[in-house]
């Protein structure tokens, strides 16, 4: 689909060499002129009837009706006898021929019929549900279709049902008279009148809370007219009984009067609240309109219009931040528009017609025509308006004599500097290309914006790139096969997004792309999103088969970033076709976003196997989790033991969790060495008995063989062995003794006194020879046992030396008995003893003797004062005579 | 504040700032007054993002520690969370919501889980019948905490391996969502502590390594003993010695410890004489100002010269203390047999010194530290010698520890010589591990930081930056687990030309932890003139040997 290339010829036209800049003017350009005056120069054939299609109202507004579509909907039935429903912001059209209003035959089914705004049919459809009280489009263009039994049937754009609710029990049992669907900023609300004349509402759909409003004292009928209002963010009805108006809020009902009301009125026929909920309209039977504030605080104007037949419709019809403030009242073939004027602005209706209120204007449809009715803005009247010498219009003029060549382009143009109004010039025909509905004439604008642009040193570009790209995006959707006839102001509330949205739920992918690439939308929020969609939209296509449409979705999407494959795939599972969903899904990068759904699929071998190539363990938990609920224990464990990562997680989560199942795993792998280590931990668990933990340790020792780790079953044998002969000795001794290590056993036996038991604990164990003199050494050391001790040394030649004992013995303070070992001390640590005991001398003579250097300076860091002076020099010496030879 | 942070290469002061932000979002998100209930072991990494007067401003008035029953009593409108995603955790959690009064002031609750939010405590939390009663339950990723302008940790305990196929997924999984960044990093180096269990177990020999090695640094803050740090001013001075210990912070944005940090011990004393000099100098200069300016200027620059005079009083004390242990003869004799077994010396029998240290009881966790990098630079031990070792230390420590000898030898630690084969000393003398000659002054390799022994996770890092890692094929093949590289091409437009004399950038992340001596030794590979590399450094813990082999232990009792 071809964007409509409106930037390309602005492109040319800004191109183009604005040679007026240098040329020189011409004599007698200082008279001044009027440039559009029409009796000085005829305007060029365009302008002709420019401003034809405008209509004063009092003196400073014009209203302008122009076509949007020639409607080629070929309708069946005249719109009168359907029940219509046109979203705002050029939205679609549902027609609903109602059967139920006549007395027909209830056996000819009616047909829902859905058509974009340029009557392009979107869906068709038998309605073979209930009677239909009131249609209406939600925010988000669905369809909701108020049933008289209070069901609300949602559908889509496409004629596709969504979803359905109830407007509850109380609806149900008195009926529906009366529905409205209103718009707040929460969402699309609805509100019900009953057969009890009670109102019903919800103010946003999507999030349903219904309220019950309060009773309307002394009602006995229904009321003449009602509507929804919104204040302060809560939903409010204005009802009107005979000459009374009332206000339901939810709390409670009160009456209320406009300020200013013309006396005598005896009922109200019609009332119309604004687009932006800001203003109201009433229309009484004595063809009174009253205007003001929704408030209804304020009174604007009033008009008698001296109709006393009841209007179709009523509706607002102003601009955001308009002064002029008008409403648009329809009869059967007269059309109104009435303000703050002595005088209405009057059309006649050929055809049955219907409006429908935008942000900016109304749009009326019939069967053969789609117009737009507005106030001209502000930019275009000052532009158009008939001997405007406002900026615009004289660059606009500027712009068209220097297109003919003509030197008064330069005349123009001068008088615009001369006012110093060349940048308002600009930005007034920017603004004003903006309203234009006519490419031509956008072109034109913009044409002289570009021209005036040349001759100012500092004006912004953005506004006017900018305008040109909105323009080239509004014109490709008003598009009459596209079919949305957004204004501009309508373009800018409703933001690009919406609309791309909105392109997207009409199924006009392709042009949503073009769209998001021309603007440069970051991909995320543009053409990735849109692509996303399309693929949601591919799958349900039921008759293709799934390898095609996976091939087909992942040859588009390709690694488009931003694209989630998984929602995608919940969409076609959405559907039923749990294959595609995973062929689908097999293209996901994320596997945080895969797991959940091949859950939900029931595929959790699959999602255990994603799990764990994302390496993220709280998936592979939960998955796990998941499995074990799911499967029998041995299904489970033997899937685990196809997963190796699976399953040493599981393991982790197990130690922690459920020791019990630990063991059966490792029972199940055979991994003895690991069911040996649970039992060693289970021996210390619990167990208080000795038997117990005996047990559990020969079960260890049992698993230790079958692993083949002789070592540890031996030393748990060991351990065994141990506990036993500490209970024995607890009985015999008392103490303290079980838990104690071996070494710390024997080292208690003998701080107790008990060598002979020490010795026998000591061979029983085979306690190294070495070790054994350390652990006795400093028993008898902390026992202060000298005598024990000596006889100890003596027992045999130490296997650690002397040194230790001269050590332990200065660590307990007792030089005396230390230095009956220093003399033991072999001649590689003599020195080291001598100089702990404190014999410097002693120290120093066998260095010089051993000729050791490193000792020799050991010994001089150990000489302090003038005591050791005498050694200190002696070592010198034999330093010196070391050194000469 | 944090400027220690932004004085890199690598601005991580941004990261900080991020996750500041993140945290302020999230409080503000719950409206009014609050209290944090905290997982015990947050509160030292979040220390270092967020001070208490951080949380005070945004309505934070109590702090509870996470404990089973009841909370404590606190008038406040919401109750947050802060944990880690543990089942455990869950369950207490899940006691203090149920165990609320119901008949106090309805209080808010909220879960902040960090650094993850968890399914599967989710699921527990539904079980428990609690999830519903938790208005936010959000994830704070608190993944890398910057500790340093060029540091970077994670401070969790366990860690994934096989991260870096894992990242080249994640390179597909997030393009799109990130616009474009500029990269900062030029290379990438993944290293699992697999590749060299060695350094770790060997005592860390520079300054900061030391600290770590005798007091334990938490967080960058260290406790050291009070006495030494008396304060020694007239008035309050020698009356009450204070007991609780002395807490510092430690980092770069001290001008001193910037210094010394990374500098071998032996070389510290010098530097911190000729820092008494200057600053005892610049004091004297006061009797030299004579006019008003120039006393102005003094005065001006009394607080840093007293910040400065204060810093090195406290690292004068600090290696003091330290000195006293390096002196010690056990110290010297156990870092004798450590240099021994690293230089290749009788690393196949049994070491006397290790047997006296088990006879003579010594912390276990020492003993076993030599008999691993006896295991690590042997290849593995002969089955002989591995068995007595095991079967002395089950006879002197207690049976019990067979468990933890089970989880030694899994972790590769501690395992028999398996085809009697000991590659170490080739991948040694290739690598160059072992340096003779080292200046610990003035140091010209990185071997310095352990005197002698240069970290092989630090020489990888180095051969890969020149002359790359072609020329080691072989050595690499010895070592356990593959090695790949991987080029990722950057989009056209963002490929930079370097400037002349820029050096590149290289992220290096340590899988299962890094020392300290290792970071000194990378950071002293940046500070080279012709290196042509500087170097980042991200881990998942900051660890010594002795935290490292404490993970490692089992105590059933």
């Amino acid at each position: 689909m071809q964007l409509p290339t409106v930037l390309m010829a602005v492109a040319a036209a800004s191109a183009r060499d604005p040679g007026g800049r240098k040329r020189k003017c011409g004599p007698g350009t200082g008279v001044r002129r009027c440039p559009l005056s029409a009796a000085q120069q005829p305007p060029a054939p365009a302008m002709d009837c420019y401003t034809a299609n405008w209509n004063p109202l009092g003196d400073s507004a014009f209203y302008r009706k122009y076509e949007l579509y020639s409607m080629d909907w070929s309708l069946k039935e005249e719109l009168r006898d359907c029940l219509v429903a046109a979203a705002p912001y050029g939205g679609p059209i549902a027609l609903l021929r109602n059967p139920w209003r006549k007395e027909k035959a209830a056996s000819v089914r009616p047909v829902l019929e859905i058509y974009s705004a340029s009557g392009m049919p979107l869906a068709s459809l038998l309605w073979k549900s209930g009677p239909v009280v009131s249609l209406g489009w939600s925010a988000e263009e669905e369809l909701l279709c108020v049933q008289e039994d209070g069901v609300v049937l949602v559908y889509g754009l496409h004629g596709d049902f969504r979803r359905h609710f109830s407007m509850g029990n109380e609806v149900l049992q008195n009926r529906v008279l009366d529905a409205r669907i209103f718009h707040t900023e929460f969402g699309s609300g609805v509100a019900i009148l009953t057969g009890a004349h009670r109102f019903t509402l919800s103010a946003n759909v999507g999030d349903l809370k219904l309220r019950r409003m309060p009773e309307v004292p002394g009602l006995q009928t229904a009321p003449s007219c009602w509507t929804t209002l919104c204040q302060d963010r809560v939903a409010h009805i204005l009802l009107a009984v005979g000459p009374d108006l009332y206000l339901l809020d939810h709390a409670a009902c009160s009456a209320v009067t406009p300020p200013g009301l013309a006396p005598g009125v005896s009922s109200f026929l019609q009332m119309a609240v604004s687009f932006t909920y800001r203003h109201l309209a009433l229309f009484t039977d004595t063809g009174y309109i009253w205007m003001g504030t929704a408030s209804l605080k304020e009174k604007l104007c009033e008009f008698n219009c001296n109709i006393r037949a009841p209007p179709k419709q009523m509706v607002w019809c102003s601009r955001p931040r308009s002064k002029e403030k008008a409403v648009v009242v329809a009869w059967e073939r007269r059309l109104m528009v009435v303000g703050d004027a002595p005088e209405s602005i009057q059309f006649v209706l050929d055809e049955d017609s219907y409006l429908v209120p935008e942000l900016d204007g109304v749009r009326i449809f019939s069967r053969s025509t789609h117009e737009f009715l507005h106030e001209v803005p502000v930019a275009s009247e000052e532009i158009f308006k008939i001997a405007s010498m406002a900026p615009g219009a004289l660059l606009l003029e500027a712009q068209k004599e220097y297109e003919k060549e003509s030197q008064k382009a330069d005349e123009y143009l001068r008088e615009i500097q001369e006012l110093g109004q060349l940048t308002q010039a600009v930005q007034q025909c920017i603004e004003a290309a903006g309203h234009e509905h006519q490419p031509d004439m956008q072109k034109s604008l913009l044409r002289a914006a570009s021209f005036g642009k040349c001759f100012l040193d500092r004006f912004p570009p953005d506004s006017f790139v900018r305008m040109c790209q909105d323009l080239r995006v509004l014109n490709a959707v008003r598009d009459y096969h596209i079919g949305i006839p957004l204004t501009y102001s309508q373009y800018k509330q409703l933001t690009i997004q919406v609309l791309l949205d909105r392109l997207v739920l009409r199924r006009l992918y392709p042009l949503a792309i073009q769209i998001c690439e021309y603007l440069r939308l970051p991909e995320v929020q543009g053409v990735s999103r849109i692509l996303a969609h399309w693929a949601c939209y591919k799958v349900q296509q039921k008759d293709v088969s799934d390898e095609d449409v996976a091939r087909a979705i992942n040859q588009k999407l390709g690694d488009t970033p931003g694209v989630s494959y998984s929602d995608i795939a919940a969409r076609a599972y959405g559907c039923g076709r749990t294959e595609l969903a995973i062929k689908l899904l097999e293209y996901e990068p994320r596997s945080g976003e895969q797991v959940p759904l091949l859950l939900k699929m029931k595929r959790s071998k699959l999602a255990l196997s994603k799990a764990i190539e994302s390496g993220d363990t709280d998936l592979v938990f939960t998955v796990l989790l998941h499995l074990k609920n799911e499967l029998n224990r041995g299904d489970f464990f033997m899937t685990l033991r196809n997963q190796p990562m699976a399953l040493s997680l599981y393991r982790q989560f197990c130690k922690h969790q459920e020791l019990e199942t630990l063991k059966d795993l490792y029972n199940q792998d055979d991994n003895h060495q690991e069911l040996g280590s649970f039992h060693i931990r289970a021996s210390y668990a619990a167990q208080e008995r000795i038997e117990g933990r005996v047990t559990a340790l020969q079960t260890a020792v049992d698993a230790f063989y079958k692993a083949k780790n002789e070592f540890a079953a031996k030393a748990t044998e060991d351990q065994m062995r141990l506990l036993r002969l500490q209970r024995r000795l607890e009985d015999e001794l008392g103490g303290q003794f079980l838990d104690l290590s071996l070494h710390d056993t024997v080292t208690t036996l003998i701080l107790g006194g008990h060598n002979k038991r020490a010795e026998q604990l000591a061979r029983d164990f085979r306690i190294p020879d070495k070790r054994l003199w350390w652990l006795k050494l400093t028993a008898l050391a902390d026992l202060e046992d000298w005598e024990e001790l000596e006889k100890f040394s003596k027992s045999k030649k130490s296997p650690i030396g002397y040194l230790p004992f001269v050590e332990i013995c200065m660590k307990q303070h007792n030089k005396y008995e230390a230095k009956k070992y220093a003399s033991r001390v072999g001649p590689e640590q003599k020195v080291k003893a001598l100089l702990l005991v404190g014999d410097v001398a002693q120290a120093a003579d066998v260095a010089i003797e051993r000729r050791n250097e490193a000792e020799l300076s050991l010994v001089l860091s150990h000489c302090t004062g003038a005591t050791d002076g005498a050694t200190a020099d002696k070592i010198q010496r034999a330093r010196a005579q070391a050194q000469k030879k | 504040m944090a400027a220690h942070l932004s004085y890199g290469r690598v601005n991580l002061n941004v990261l900080r700032e991020a996750v500041r932000r993140e945290l302020r979002e999230f409080l503000d998100k719950c409206a009014g007054s609050k209290a944090i209930v905290w997982d015990e072991y947050l509160t030292g990494p979040f220390g270092l993002i967020a001070q208490y007067s951080l949380l005070k401003e945004h309505e934070v008035e109590k702090m509870f520690t996470l404990k089973g029953s009841r909370l404590p009593a606190a008038d406040v409108k919401n109750i947050i969370f802060f944990v880690r995603p543990r089942l455990e955790l869950m369950d207490i959690i899940a006691e203090n919501v149920l165990s609320e009064d119901r008949r106090g002031p309805a209080r808010d609750f909220h879960l902040l889980f960090v650094p993850r939010r968890s399914l599967l405590c989710e699921q527990r939390l539904k079980d428990l019948g609690v999830l519903g009663s938790f208005i936010h339950r959000e994830e704070y990723s608190l993944d890398l905490i910057p500790f340093d302008g060029d540091l970077l940790s994670m401070e969790s305990e366990g860690a994934f391996k096989q991260v870096a196929n894992m990242m080249i997924r994640m390179k597909r999984e997030f393009t799109g969502s990130q616009n474009s960044i500029f990269p900062i990093f030029d290379n990438l180096l993944l290293l699992d502590r697999n590749v060299d269990l060695l350094t770790p177990l060997a005592t860390q020999l520079t300054y900061e390594g030391l600290i770590d090695e005798i007091y334990g640094i938490q967080n960058s803050y260290v406790k050291l003993p009070p006495e030494k740090f008396a304060p020694k001013k007239q008035g309050d001075g020698g009356k009450d010695l204070p007991t609780e210990a002395k807490k510092l912070q430690l980092n770069s944005a001290e001008e001193l410890y910037a210094e010394i940090r990374d500098k071998n011990f032996n070389a510290v004393g010098s530097v911190l004489s000729k820092k008494a000099k200057v600053i005892s100098a610049a004091f004297e200069e006061r009797h030299n100002a004579k006019t008003v300016g120039e006393i102005k200027q003094f005065v001006s620059q009394l607080p840093h010269m007293q910040a400065a005079r204060g810093s090195l009083a406290n690292h004068t004390s600090i290696a003091e203390l330290i000195k006293d242990v390096t002196t010690s003869e056990d110290f010297f004799d156990k870092l004798t047999v450590e240099q021994e077994f690293m230089s290749g010396i009788d690393t196949d029998k049994v070491n006397s010194y290790i047997e006296d240290c088990i006879a003579r009881k010594h912390p276990l966790i020492k003993v076993l530290r030599l008999i691993c990098l006896q295991s690590v630079c042997n290849s593995g031990l002969k089955q002989k010698v591995l068995d007595y070792y095991k079967r002395e230390i089950l006879q002197t420590y207690g049976y019990e520890h067979i468990l933890t000898l089970h989880n030694l030898e899994k972790a590769g630690l501690l395992k028999p010589q398996t085809g009697g084969r000991n590659n170490y000393p080739t991948i040694r003398k290739t690598l160059r591990l072992w340096m003779d000659d080292v200046n610990e002054q003035n140091p010209t390799d990185i071997s310095y930081v352990y005197s002698g022994h240069a970290p092989l996770s630090v020489r990888l890092a180095q051969l890969l930056s020149r002359p790359g890692w072609r020329s080691i094929e072989e050595v690499l093949r010895m070592l356990p687990g593959p090695h790949f590289e991987e080029r990722q091409p950057l989009p056209t437009g963002l490929q930079k030309k370097r400037q002349p004399g820029e050096n590149r950038v290289t992220l290096i992340f340590f899988l299962g932890g890094v020392t300290f001596a290792e970071i000194a030794a990378l950071r002293f590979l940046s500070q080279l003139e012709d290196g042509g590399t500087e170097y980042v450094i991200a881990t998942t813990k900051l660890m010594n040997g002795a935290s490292w082999l404490e993970s490692l232990m089992e105590k059933p009792f």
